[in-house]
């Protein structure tokens, strides 16, 4: 156990460039698939490997093996040029490997102190009995080491998705982590706090840790990673220096395939305005929030988080009150106090957090996808199974969701055939019009290309998008016209030409 | 922001324990096959035609109160006030149902209204003020407590009608009449769960509600439904119950919310909500009327009987998660 006195960064093999660890002919399955086929890999000292491929291809079951959340059938992992057998989650952190997960794992109601040492809190005056000062004093130094302004007394509650992420970075540090495996850290981060994030990465490199960093962003890899490994399909395709891979050698590496380009032309003509909001505000959220959507048209929503961009489409889908504002649709002037009446007037909603808003744990892909359109397939009063099959068939296919039947559970796909699940619920109610918010975070590029196809589809159909997206070059790439808010606020409409990464970030950030 | 992470926490840990549901049912039939074989096997007098006929009808009861039941923990709830709902629509019944005064569907009628005003009152409460619905039920227990206590004036009320005592008491060709209503009633709330939107309303609002609001679904009219039901089938058993004891008791039904609770989880309806299949509960209900029936025939008294059950609710939850886990 890492004893929260000693202090930190005393490693020692503080070369760079020699194997800090080795995986060989790693190979794992599960109930006769293989999730890992002699996977390779190697970590050097000091080095920030980022990990890539689509879902699905063994990123994570690679990394839960390296964690001790799983145990390999065949192959060796070496550590520090010994062979390792992993013991299990509490061997990984002992011998130096952490892990900050996707999802952080943290309990709201203690302080970032107490999260830090949880499990390990010292108890030096009796047993069971909280030795609270040496923890506070630790993790002061610990934050302080990092460059990180936070209180060791905060409850983690009261901290930004960015602050637990560096809580989670500052605890993996505490347990003297040689290496940390980062699975998209930045997924919830706005650009300042990515930018601090990369940040504190250069600072763990310089002091000889090394980073697996996990991710589907190409900008990242390109501006963090100093080799990549790229698998797929649970086996292991090749590792080079980033500096030598550019973005489509390394999507052709990821997908098997060469993908001509990520964003389909735009094809769809403007019709008439369809959907039409005037002086939409919530006090707190956003002020004064106007713009006009026109069938077949692409309109982004972009911003920096907190921005206030979700919370403008929760709005419109009727999910929060609207304090002031008009919404026209069709011209008519419309009031919407639910996603009932938004559904009911045509609009379509497909949320950022697929888990808290869209999947119902243990339903099945048939019944989540019928589940805004159920009324469709009502005969005398009950449930026509048969139609009901008939419409989420049809839509499984238009949207080439992979699943092992329409009974299996959605929680059980991966996160890109998740969100073409939901994006099939929506579909099926039959909007004209639809705001997806992030529909792409956390799914491989593959699926991504196929949102991109799909929503150029539905814009040739006349069906009106509003699109949130963090990513610019997904903005960018689709968005006909993008209206940029910064703090609440909207500061820009722009169009055609005039839109470009660097004015959309100078409209974002408020002076 | 914050408040999302935590509750993507929540969910993932939810949706671990709330996961397939037909592996359940077929887990808790096989106990109750077995159990049925010991008993078969042990004693002579179980496997005859007249005591499974007295099983089926002191189950009864209980099943229409689980199956009510078995809505609402679907959707994320629980009741707490089905005993007392039971006393109130058994005592307003047997008020209305003395020899030649009111027809039949007189006292039918006004306890099925006093059922459905209080699963009604319920269902408001929870969804207009957010409290919890076990603090909310269990309030409306305490006050139909009374309420019962106050229409009686704290005496039994009895001398009612034949007709009235048919619905507990008679037979329909050698089929005691609560049977058939278990049945009937059985069938109605199977083809309410399975078949028609509501039911899948319902798994889709215990298993997450806020999918549940932003798929279109009114989740304040999905649970006015099932606490709405829950009453009326509380009325029903009340009737049921005050008929086969030819007497409105003030003090009826305590404790009946508590089986009723049992039966379903025991039949493999989560307490987390999101899953639960009306055969289960009534696979539950009868290994409840089985085991109690059994004990009495092999002469273990009542008090090892509760201890008994205590242990088989509890057991049946671990073997259920087991069987998840596995």
């Amino acid at each position: 156990m890492a004893n929260p006195d000693l202090p930190f960064f005393h490693f020692m093999d503080n070369q760079t460039a020699r194997p800090v660890l080795v995986v060989r002919a790693l190979s794992k399955s599960f109930g006769g698939i293989k999730a890992l086929d002699k996977v390779e890999f190697t970590l050097n000292g000091g080095e920030v490997h980022a990990l890539m491929g689509e879902n699905g291809a063994g990123k994570s079951t690679l990394m839960k093996i390296l964690m001790g959340l799983e145990t390999a059938d065949s192959g060796e992992i070496m550590l520090a040029g010994k062979s390792w057998e992993n013991h299990g989650v509490r061997d990984a952190l002992d011998r130096g490997i952490s892990m900050i997960h996707q999802e952080l794992q943290v309990v709201p109601e203690l302080t970032v102190a107490e999260n830090i040492f949880l499990g390990r809190e010292s108890t030096r005056w009796l047993p069971g009995w909280l030795d609270d000062r040496s923890i506070y004093q630790t993790t002061k130094q610990l934050l302080t080491d990092l460059g990180v302004a936070l209180d060791a007394h905060t409850r983690m509650k009261y901290l930004s998705v960015a602050e637990m992420q560096m809580v989670e970075i500052a605890k993996a540090i505490s347990y003297d982590a040689r290496v940390i495996i980062m699975d998209e850290p930045t997924s919830a981060l706005s650009e300042k706090e990515v930018a601090a994030l990369f940040g504190i990465i250069k600072d763990l490199k310089a002091k000889g840790v090394s980073i697996i960093y996990i991710s589907h962003k190409m900008e990242e890899i390109a501006q963090i990673a100093d080799t990549v490994t790229v698998l797929r399909d649970g086996k292991y395709v090749g590792t080079k220096p980033a500096a030598e891979l550019d973005q489509s050698t390394l999507i052709t590496m990821m997908v098997g395939r060469t993908i001509d380009s990520l964003f389909p032309e735009a094809t769809a003509e403007k019709g008439e305005v369809v959907l039409s909001v005037k002086n939409l505000s919530i006090p707190g959220k956003f002020q004064d929030i106007s713009f006009d959507l026109r069938a077949g048209e692409v309109l982004g929503l972009a911003g920096l988080m907190g921005a206030g961009r979700t919370e403008v489409a929760r709005a419109i889908f009727g999910l929060d009150p609207l304090a002031e504002g008009e919404i026209f649709i069709k011209s008519e002037k419309t009031t919407i106090r639910s996603p009932e009446d938004a559904i009911r007037h045509g609009i379509g909603y497909v949320s950022e957090d697929r888990k808290a808003w869209g999947c119902v744990p243990g339903m099945s892909v048939l019944h989540t996808m019928t589940l805004s359109s159920l009324r469709d397939h009502l005969r005398g009063g009950f449930i026509d199974a048969g139609s009901e099959k008939a419409a989420a068939s049809r839509m499984a296919t238009d949207l080439h969701i992979k699943t092992a039947g329409l009974s299996q559970q959605v929680l059980q796909l991966s996160g890109g055939n998740q969100q073409k699940v939901l994006i099939g619920k929506t579909l099926l109610a039959e909007p004209e019009i639809i705001i997806f918010d992030e529909p792409t975070r956390g799914i491989d590029i593959g699926a991504k290309h196929e949102i991109y196809k799909l929503i150029r589809q539905l814009t040739a159909q006349g069906i009106a998008v509003l699109l949130i997206s963090s990513e610019l070059p997904e903005v960018l790439g689709l968005c006909d016209r993008v209206l940029v808010l910064a703090e609440g606020r909207q500061t820009a409409v722009l169009s055609g030409q005039t839109i470009s990464q660097e004015k959309i970030m100078n409209h974002a950030i408020q002076r | 922001m914050k408040q999302k992470i935590t509750t993507t926490i929540l969910q993932a840990r939810n949706s671990y324990s709330t996961r397939v549901r037909s592996l359940g049912v077929f887990g808790i039939l096989l106990a109750f096959v077995v159990i049925c074989a010991a008993l078969a096997l042990t004693t002579p007098r179980f496997l005859t035609v007249g005591n499974l006929t007295i099983i089926l009808t002191q189950v009864s009861i209980n099943a229409l109160l689980a199956f009510g039941v078995t809505f609402v923990i679907i959707t994320g709830g629980i009741d707490l006030s089905l005993g007392s709902m039971v006393a109130v629509t058994g005592v307003a019944a047997a008020l209305f149902a003395h020899p030649d005064t009111y027809p039949l569907v007189v006292p039918l009628g006004i306890a099925l209204a006093a059922g459905v005003a209080m699963g009604g009152f319920n269902g408001l409460v929870i969804t207009r003020s957010k409290v919890p619905p076990f603090i909310v039920t269990l309030g409306t227990m305490t006050i139909g407590r009374g309420l019962a206590l106050i229409l009686s004036k704290g005496r039994p009320v009895s001398n009612l009608s034949d007709t009235f005592n048919f619905i507990g008491g008679g037979q329909v060709f050698g089929i005691p009449f609560p049977i058939i209503i278990l049945v009937v009633v059985f069938g109605l709330c199977t083809l309410l769960l399975k078949k028609t939107i509501w039911g899948r309303y319902m798994y889709a609002v215990g298993g997450n509600e806020q999918a549940a609001r932003a798929s279109g679904i009114s989740v304040a009219k999905v649970k006015m439904i099932v606490y709405t039901l829950c009453g009326a089938l509380a009325a029903l058993a009340g009737i049921v119950l005050t008929s086969r004891i030819t007497t409105g008791q003030p003090n009826a039904g305590q404790g009946f919310e508590l089986d009723a609770i049992a039966a379903a989880i025991i039949g493999g309806t989560s307490t987390s909500g999101g899953s639960g299949t009306m055969t289960g509960t009534l696979i539950g209900a009868l290994l409840i009327g089985v085991i109690s029936n059994g004990l009495d025939l092999l002469n273990v008294t009542s008090y090892y009987q509760e201890v008994v059950m205590g242990v088989i609710i509890i057991g049946a939850v671990v073997l259920d998660g087991l069987n998840r886990k596995g």
